[in-house]
């Protein structure tokens, strides 16, 4: 999702939508020409970036929303739903105001300058090489940025103070996402090394995956973690925002493509082949080690899978997404008792399917990757280089973000306290933080 | 005057109903319960964590007949809420001092 994304298609790109979509091949060798002419707008793209856009913010509401709001108990599912919301406005503005620029500014390897202050410059010409608007690409990342601290939330809920929630987010989404989206697409060091992220590996899911095992891990264990059960309140809920995400996603890694172009194409087919080999491989796995198939289990191994196929969509071809799926939903099954063996409680499982998730898809963007399709080739293509690369990715950004995270939490604590009281915390968060309460008294 | 109060297996609640009925049982209160008696807890499953469920759902039901329809109506949801197997439910009879039919204010057994 590199700002200077190459849109002409490759000749393997433009034999495959020729057998298959001659049409939409003509269009976009058309579109292709007109591009190296001068910079203008194509609608095409352009239609396509604005429908990606929205499906992404989909995704954090409803879309994370009900996801995580059906796995907490009754009496959080409103704080839940309020950090997913409140995600959305909060990022939204700083995104526009400094995120953008501190991302995408031209700056040094690590990170962007102000140039694009407050979107200073950022209009609607295409610069050389592009083929929508800037200010379209602005919004489209935004949404990145946006859902990526909202997936944080899952580690922290039932305990987490409301005003901590969001001087956390804001401090991270400006100190920690910016920074590393810079690294990797912005023009950084990681994307300069050639790590290969089609869509937010690292920048999304690893990032996230770590920060919310720091954030576990300082905030400590809910009241009756390990002796009482804390089980989900409303499955339906957490299936719906499952099923929300599955379809948002065709937007976030379709739309990764920044055209409406043969890489976009892959990219939808790779995230759905994932995403149902994902869902397959964690009920099977757990189907033959707990005795039951769960729904709970397809949901999580769906989610699973599209996180592990994020890195690599554009990248690989739909019978390697078939590996990469059904890699990360197994994977991500056992990925969600790590949190047992260091005694973090991690309450919704950010780590075992975001962090562990994430991981797979980086280092699987490594193995599988073909050139032939999109971006460079990988071990099994005859370039063991590129997995060090990426495993090299993976460590930068799991140390920057552990670390980032640790100090950000630290301060956040200080500052006005991470936890509710136990009282608060035992009334559930949607009474003591927000006056408010989703259901019924009596029942 | 008595309260049949019975505690049943929810699915079983329509054919104790409708069994109700067609004794001549003209009202009934349900509500939903949970709790345990010999029929232990059962197991929920969640992202490979084992939960053990101790208060098991079940409903309980109100009717108030007359003396002379005890018996029957007794016997009505004992035979319907009926499985055989373990957790099926209790009945209990307790004695009721006055009832009061609020819209006409007619009292006793003309009120049930």
């Amino acid at each position: 999702m590199k700002r200077s994304h190459p849109t002409t298609a490759t000749p393997f790109r433009r034999a495959l939508c020729t057998a298959l979509v001659t049409p939409l091949a003509v269009l976009t060798a058309a579109g292709a020409a007109r591009a190296q002419d001068a910079p203008a707008i194509d609608s095409g793209d352009t239609a396509w970036i604005l429908v990606s856009t929205a499906l992404v913010i989909m995704m954090t509401a409803p879309g994370l929303a009900l996801f995580y709001g059906g796995l907490v108990r009754r009496t959080n599912v409103l704080s839940v739903l309020m950090h997913c919301i409140m995600s959305m406005a909060a990022i939204s503005i700083v995104w526009v105001v400094i995120g953008y620029t501190l991302a995408f500014g031209p700056g040094n390897a690590f990170i962007g300058d102000l140039s694009m202050l407050g979107l200073a410059g950022v209009g609607v010409e295409p610069g050389e090489g592009e083929t929508i608007p800037p200010l379209l690409f602005m919004m489209f990342q935004g949404t990145f940025a946006i859902i990526t601290p909202a997936l944080i939330v899952g580690a922290f809920a039932e305990r987490m103070k409301f005003s901590a929630f969001l001087i956390f987010t804001v401090l991270w989404s400006v100190l920690i996402y910016s920074p590393l989206c810079h690294w990797v697409w912005g023009g950084g060091w990681l994307g300069d090394d050639g790590a290969l992220d089609f869509a937010g590996g690292t920048v999304v899911h690893i990032s996230s995956g770590v920060s919310a095992l720091a954030a576990a891990l300082l905030i400590g264990k809910r009241i009756g973690y390990g002796h009482e059960p804390l089980p989900p309140h409303n499955l339906p809920f957490t299936v719906a925002g499952a099923a929300i995400l599955w379809v948002g996603w065709f937007g976030f890694n379709a739309g990764s493509a920044l055209g409406a172009n043969g890489s976009a194409a892959i990219a939808f087919v790779t995230t759905n082949t994932a995403a149902a080999a994902a869902t397959l491989g964690w009920v099977s796995v757990e189907w033959a080690t707990r005795g039951k198939p769960t729904v709970l289990g397809a949901a999580s191994g769906a989610v699973a899978g599209l996180v592990a196929i994020t890195p690599a969509a554009g990248f690989v071809s739909p019978m390697s997404a078939i590996a990469i799926g059904l890699g990360g939903g197994i994977l991500c099954f056992f990925g969600i008792r790590i949190k047992e063996a260091i005694g973090a409680d991690d309450a919704l499982d950010v780590v075992g399917i975001h962090g562990v998730g994430g991981t797979w898809g980086a280092l699987a963007t490594g193995i599988f990757a073909d050139a032939a399709i999109g971006g460079t080739d990988g071990l099994l293509y005859g370039n063991p280089g590129q997995l060090w690369i990426q495993t090299e990715g993976v460590l930068a950004t799991m140390l920057f973000c552990f670390v980032g995270a640790i100090i950000l939490l630290k301060f956040t604590d200080v500052l006005v306290g991470l936890r509710v009281t136990d009282e608060d915390e035992m009334q559930g968060l949607d009474l003591s933080e927000h006056s408010e309460r989703a259901y019924g008294s009596i029942d | 005057m008595k309260k049949v109060e019975a505690i049943i297996k929810p699915f079983k609640l329509d054919e104790v109903k409708e069994s109700l009925s067609s004794v001549g049982s003209s009202g009934l209160t349900v509500t939903e319960v949970k709790g345990f008696g010999r029929q232990k807890g059962h197991t929920e499953l969640y992202r490979g964590a084992e939960y053990v469920v101790d208060f098991l759902p079940k409903v309980k039901l109100e009717v108030i007949v007359s003396d002379d329809n005890v018996a029957q109506v007794v016997e009505t949801i004992e035979k319907a809420a009926k499985t055989g197997r373990i957790g099926d439910g209790k009945i209990f009879v307790l004695p009721i001092d006055e009832v009061v039919r609020i819209r006409t204010g007619e009292r006793g057994d003309e009120a049930i």
